[in-house]
């Protein structure tokens, strides 16, 4: 696992979930409710901070922000520019 | 034509998605007052069905006492019908001012200022008090209508897991460096009925310099040894910076609401809370019956007393007959079934047996967490709760989910 993948899955697993809970890097995370609306504010601005990047709010939408591949497609997306 | 076709065809779509989801909602017609035997018409047009009502929030059966009763026709009598104004115009009789004072009295704090629902207050309040260098740290479980106040608010926002405090501890370190920081919290979760752990909460927020903000719509009244509330019963009286709480519940069951709390933030909410500023004053006739309720509670404990009876006695009931309940120890008491579509066929089931609960199931709770929600009432007598613990039992067993764990109904029914 990289350890983009490894640092945003332990983020997700350590804000959202309780200690019983497992996820994956595909499971969904916004579609199934483990994320909310709020909470994906929150998830935004760790990877900002996290990674020195700004993502536009267009960009930060459920889809994009579903599983943890697709959260780290979009942070290497923002990290070359 | 602004409702073209096209349009009228898009939600047609969206309503049948919804049916087809199995999660369509169906309004019941209650042809009584609310109590615990009521008479429904459901479906519509079909004859009268009596049955127990075990899903009203009114807990301490007072939403049809003839006391209040008499009390809001001699309010109608001596104020009138309705303000038609604002507060600050002329909606403001000097039965609102003795209203405030009385709920200021009887939640310990320093003032009071009304709304015309607890949905008003808690979309008014946080934008009245809090500014972009502030930051709102709410638990994820608070009740939408405190949601939908935050999203109103300028000021940013982040969330706790419900009730643990470690992880609140870290927000509130993670945001010292705002102007302000509020905690937002239920005082009795409206959909799991577990109780906030507000003494821990203050604890936290006074090390952290943070104010305390708890919706007890689900506890004035009742939680507390004298019901003044989730902050009586966890020692924190007099410790709370804002509460808000409804006359809609266990208070009468009509409708209003207020926010309770430091006089600067009421008078914050009285200068600019946009529900208070543009939403008509409560009518003289709900403030007269609230009032009476106030004068009922102050004197005697005998209805929070017989209403925590009642709930131990319906969990011990529900525990003993198979169900899984959420564990707690207020009268909300959610029947766990996970399922959407067996929270309506149970609901069902009951309703042919004679008592009314409903289902709950997403987006009211998420998904995989479907629910009948039962509300005890110190109205209900012994009889009401042994026939309901029947009915439910005999549900049950008709769809064999009795003495069964979480992930066996799961794997029977889906999620």
């Amino acid at each position: 696992m990289e350890e983009m993948h490894k640092n945003v899955l332990d983020y997700v697993k350590r804000e959202y979930l309780d200690d019983d809970q497992e996820i994956g890097l595909d499971s969904p995370l916004i579609s199934s409710g483990i994320v909310d609306s709020f909470s994906m504010v929150s998830l935004k601005r760790f990877l900002e901070k996290k990674y020195s990047i700004s993502i536009p709010d267009d960009k930060a939408t459920p889809e994009a922000f579903d599983t943890v591949n697709k959260i780290c497609v979009l942070v290497h997306e923002f990290n070359k520019k | 034509m602004a409702f073209s076709a096209k349009t009228k065809g898009a939600y047609q779509k969206q309503l049948s998605d919804i049916k087809e989801a199995g999660l369509f909602k169906e309004e019941r017609f209650i042809h009584a007052p609310q109590a615990p035997d009521i008479e429904v018409e459901f479906p519509i047009g079909s004859s009268l069905k009596k049955v127990i009502n075990i899903c009203a929030n009114n807990y301490l059966g007072l939403s049809s006492h003839p006391d209040v009763i008499k009390a809001a026709h001699e309010g109608l009598d001596h104020r009138g019908y309705g303000m038609s104004s604002v507060r600050f115009i002329c909606g403001t009789q000097d039965i609102h001012r003795e209203l405030e004072d009385r709920v200021t009295e009887f939640l310990g704090t320093e003032a009071t200022i009304l709304f015309p629902s607890c949905m008003d207050a808690n979309a008014g309040v946080f934008e009245a008090v809090l500014t972009g260098d502030d930051v709102m740290i709410s638990d994820r479980l608070v009740h939408a209508s405190i949601i939908d106040g935050m999203r109103l608010c300028g000021a940013q926002h982040d969330t706790f897991k419900h009730s643990n405090m470690e992880h609140l501890e870290s927000k509130l370190q993670e945001f010292a460096d705002k102007r302000l920081r509020v905690v937002i919290t239920d005082g009795v979760f409206s959909m799991d009925g577990d109780t906030a752990k507000l003494d821990e909460i203050v604890a936290l927020a006074e090390k952290y310099d943070a104010m305390v903000f708890c919706d007890d719509s689900h506890a004035s009244g009742f939680i507390g040894k004298t019901g003044r509330g989730t902050h009586e019963k966890c020692g924190v009286m007099g410790k709370m910076d804002i509460i808000t709480t409804t006359f809609g519940k266990a208070l009468g069951g009509a409708s209003g609401g207020c926010v309770s709390g430091r006089k600067e933030i009421v008078e914050m909410c009285r200068q600019k809370a946009r529900p208070y500023l543009f939403s008509n004053t409560i009518a003289p006739v709900i403030v007269s019956g609230v009032l009476k309720v106030l004068e009922i509670l102050s004197a005697s404990t005998e209805r929070r007393d017989k209403l925590e009876s009642n709930s131990e006695y319906w969990r011990k009931g529900l525990t003993e007959a198979g169900f899984i309940i959420k564990e707690g120890d207020t009268p909300i008491v959610p029947v766990m079934l996970f399922n959407a579509k067996l929270s309506q066929d149970i609901s069902r089931t009951l309703y042919e047996d004679g008592v009314y609960a409903m289902g709950f199931f997403f987006p009211v709770v998420a998904k995989g967490q479907a629910r009948i929600r039962t509300q005890l009432s110190a109205a209900h007598e012994k009889h009401h709760l042994d026939k309901a613990l029947d009915a439910f039992t005999k549900a049950g067993k008709k769809f064999e989910i009795l003495h069964k764990t979480k992930e066996e109904i799961i794997e029977r029914y889906g999620m």
